[in-house]
């Protein structure tokens, strides 16, 4: 990514609270224009204060922030132009929702006409086109949060910031939102850092995920990568389900590495994150590249005992016993194969190097 | 089948199911009333019947007819020209003679306020009275004293005919009746009252604006503020609720005496000259200094408790679209604030105007209000249909900003905490 491109840009920002503990450390993020770049990560890890920095209301204690190649750590709040939408909406309770969304134009000194214009288009935009009257309390949440993504976007910002938007609404409603949320960023081409905890939503709306832990970002990559080639075993852990096997390296051998576990059972891997011969490992694998009573030729091979078996419609569910591990997640379709399982069964499954990564012992 | 459904429905014991439903809810009923019957007892005996004594009082005027009943029968037929005839005089020699001196005094200061002097005549007459013992009455009590033959004397006991009058509010409003039952003001040296009202309304208004004005911020402050320091802030401002009244009043004439902390300072720092000292005691300034910061807490605590429930985020969000501090200040936390400051205006305000104990210590001469008059006349003259009267007007004054506030901004809309 060239300097060019970046929009916006954290330089080695560093910010704690109480002068003891740093919240955020060290923070390097390009965001390019038009990106829909999502932070994720566990509470606690910094991401409302990443955003509370970009949008002016808290000072990085150390590092710059640019916006379009200028420094903003002294433009104010009110005027870096950036459209945030809270986490509790923060609608203006005395005001209608047309006044809400006249506010900031109103604040810009726009005329009468543009103003009212641009908000029945904010309002078509969000459909509550009937709602302008309505004070924020005599609408249900959906619609709430829905003023508050347009009064966000009314005034044309090149940036907008959302802190888990969707964190209050029900399931239905939320799966319903990130889809329209996610088409008016692809409509109006605009930049948008959004944080969230739930990883199922940062996979479908993100063109890139930062996952936050510890005020740290662990890996930043686009949702197929973070999802399939997680590189530290946070990482692997905290999006999707995963097996994680823990061992020693034996040997390392290029691109690839063999994992002693406990139990001494030897495992090819991907070397990801080991160095040296010895060093602990979390071995980590989809449960879904593990392959039940294959006849293909992998190159892992292990007899498993099935400990519990879960129905669950277009698949089973099904825990194993294998490698000393008895946590491990089989994902066995339900098929005519799989159907036939029995607890207490053994069997053999197995699994490509490539689709097992050599991770940290964190 | 029709019958089943048209018919009532019936429970499972044949009771038709609005009957049982009913007996059910009475039960609760009943219950609920139980519960709150030893509190509304409470408030019965010792607030519903006082004030409704005390408005009875401020238009009773049947004293006088229960001393002087057959004199009041007969003056009734009097035409209230001239001087009354010797039926009048005579039941008036009797009455008066056999009479307790007790009831008589009663009587008789009331008979003042209509016209003075009637006090003294009584009193006089009675003793002399004893010496008479035949006709004609009318003579000899002229005779005794001649004021028995000004027909103003006369005139005035016509106020007190009616069992009731309007004469305490009138007087309470610098009005009274002449001799001939029409309004008129009061002699010029005797119009007290509407000042007071003036002032006491003035210092009310000046008090509880001052109120508002070092509250607003303190609470603002309190709301932000985290809360280890929040509560240490709270703790001060609520440091005047531990002392006593007095304790404070007497803390703040040490303070703004002429040769008080205060004036000591500013003559020190050199800011006044020695002889010219500020009068801060003992008049309407010390009066408000010493109400305002008596009073500050009952602004603050429900000023404090709305603005803790403005979310910061909208101070946040304002600024976040595009308002300067000011701005957004002014359009989002200001009206999000107002129910706090009209509960604490009206709290303040209501307090204020009745208020007595202050304004007695440290008040002066110039610093008197409604309040104290009510707790001369109570305790002094033992005017007590007067102090009925003062009070119900202060009464209806709460009643009407009460009734004011709820058409401006809606009772619904108070909160206290
Ligand atoms: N105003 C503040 N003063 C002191 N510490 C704070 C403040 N705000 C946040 N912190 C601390 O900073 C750390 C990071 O907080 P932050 O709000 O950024 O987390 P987050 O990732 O947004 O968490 P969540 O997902 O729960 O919202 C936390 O340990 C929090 O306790
Ligand atoms: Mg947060």
């Amino acid at each position: 990514m060239s300097e060019k491109d970046s929009f916006v840009k954290f330089e080695k920002v560093d910010k704690s609270y109480d002068g003891e503990i740093l919240v955020v450390k060290d923070l390097n993020l390009d965001v390019p224009k038009g990106e829909f770049l999502t932070m994720l990560g566990p509470s606690g890890s910094g991401k409302t204060t990443v955003l509370m920095m970009l949008a002016g209301f808290e000072t990085p204690t150390s590092g710059e922030i640019y916006l379009d190649g200028n420094p903003i750590s002294s433009i104010p709040p009110n005027k870096r132009g950036i459209g945030m939408v809270f986490q509790n909406y923060a609608l203006f309770p005395h005001m209608t929702v047309k006044e809400n969304l006249s506010f900031p134009l109103e604040v810009r000194k726009m005329e009468k006409s543009e103003i009212e214009e641009k908000v029945s288009n904010a309002l078509s935009m969000v459909e509550l086109q009937d709602f302008g009257n309505r004070m924020p309390l005599q609408l249900s949440g959906g619609q709430q949060q829905r003023v508050a993504l347009a009064r966000s976007l009314v005034f044309e910002p090149r940036l907008v910031l959302m802190d888990e938007p969707l964190g209050a609404l029900d399931k239905n409603l939320r799966e319903q939102m990130q889809y329209e949320i996610k088409h008016i960023h692809e409509k109006i081409g605009i930049t948008v850092v959004y944080v969230t905890h739930d990883q199922s939503e940062a996979l479908t709306m993100s063109n890139r995920i930062a996952v936050f832990n510890d005020g740290k970002i662990q890996q930043i990559s686009s949702p197929d990568v973070l999802y399939e080639k997680p590189n530290s075993s946070f990482v692997a852990q905290f999006i999707g389900e995963n097996n994680q096997l823990k061992g020693k390296v034996k040997s390392i051998n290029g691109e690839n590495c063999i994992i002693t576990t406990e139990s001494g059972d030897d495992i090819q891997a991907l070397k990801i994150n080991v160095n040296n011969n010895g060093d602990g490992s979390l071995v980590s694998l989809r449960p879904e590249r593990v392959a039940i009573n294959s006849s293909e030729n992998f190159e892992n091979n292990f007899d498993a005992k099935v400990k519990e078996l879960i129905y669950l419609g277009d698949h089973i569910r099904s825990r194993v016993e294998v490698c000393g591990n008895d946590q491990f997640i089989v994902k066995i379709p339900n098929s005519y194969k799989g159907a036939n399982l029995k607890e207490g069964a053994t069997v053999k499954l197995s699994w490509k190097a490539s689709d097992s990564r050599a991770l940290d012992l964190n | 089948m029709n019958q089943t459904v048209s018919g009532p429905i019936l429970t499972s014991d044949g009771i038709p199911l609005k009957v049982s439903l009913k007996k059910a809810e009475r039960i609760n009923k009943i219950r609920a009333f139980l519960l709150v019957l030893p509190l509304l007892a409470f408030i019965l005996i010792t607030f519903l019947i006082p004030i409704g004594d005390m408005l009875a009082r401020s238009i009773d005027d049947r004293q006088i007819n229960t001393v002087f009943p057959k004199t009041f029968e007969v003056y009734k037929k009097w035409d209230r020209q001239d001087l009354p005839s010797e039926e009048v005089y005579k039941t008036m020699f009797f009455e008066l003679k056999d009479s307790e001196g007790y009831s008589v005094g009663k009587a008789s200061t009331r008979m003042n306020y209509s016209k003075s002097g009637w006090k003294s005549l009584l009193k006089k007459s009675k003793r002399k009275f004893k010496k008479i013992e035949e006709g004609p009455y009318k003579e000899k009590m002229i005779a005794t004293d001649k004021r028995w033959g000004d027909p103003e004397y006369w005139k005035a006991l016509g106020q007190m005919v009616d069992p009731t009058t309007m004469g305490y509010y009138l007087n309470a409003v610098d009005l009274k009746y002449d001799s001939n039952k029409n309004v008129v003001q009061q002699k010029e040296n005797r119009r007290i009252y509407n000042k007071t009202w003036i002032k006491t309304f003035k210092v009310s208004i000046l008090v509880t604006f001052f109120c508002l004005l070092l509250g607003y911020p303190i609470s603002y402050l309190l709301a932000t503020l985290p809360m280890k320091y929040s509560n240490l802030l709270m703790i001060c401002v609520l440091l005047p609720f531990w002392t006593s009244l007095l304790v404070r009043t007497v803390a703040w004439m040490v303070m703004l005496q002429q040769k008080g902390v205060f004036n000591n300072l500013m003559v020190m720092a050199g800011l006044i000259a020695d002889e010219n000292r500020w009068q801060l005691m003992y008049n309407q300034t010390a009066v408000i200094i010493v109400m305002t910061q008596i009073l500050l807490p009952f602004m603050v605590l429900p000023l404090y408790s709305v603005m803790k429930t403005i979310s910061p985020t909208y101070m946040r969000a304002a600024l976040n679209l595009g308002a300067s501090p000011i701005h957004a200040f002014y359009k989002i936390y200001m009206p999000n604030s107002i129910p706090g400051v009209s509960a604490g205006c009206l709290l303040v305000f209501i307090i204020a105007i009745g208020y007595y104990i202050t304004p007695e210590l440290v008040g002066g001469k110039d610093g008197q209000m409604v309040g104290n008059w009510i707790a001369y006349h109570l305790k002094t003259t033992l005017n007590w249909g007067l102090c009925a009267a003062l009070g119900a007007i202060l009464l209806a004054v709460m009643t009407v900003l009460y009734w004011a506030y709820n058409k401006i901004v809606g009772i619904e809309n108070i909160k206290l905490g």
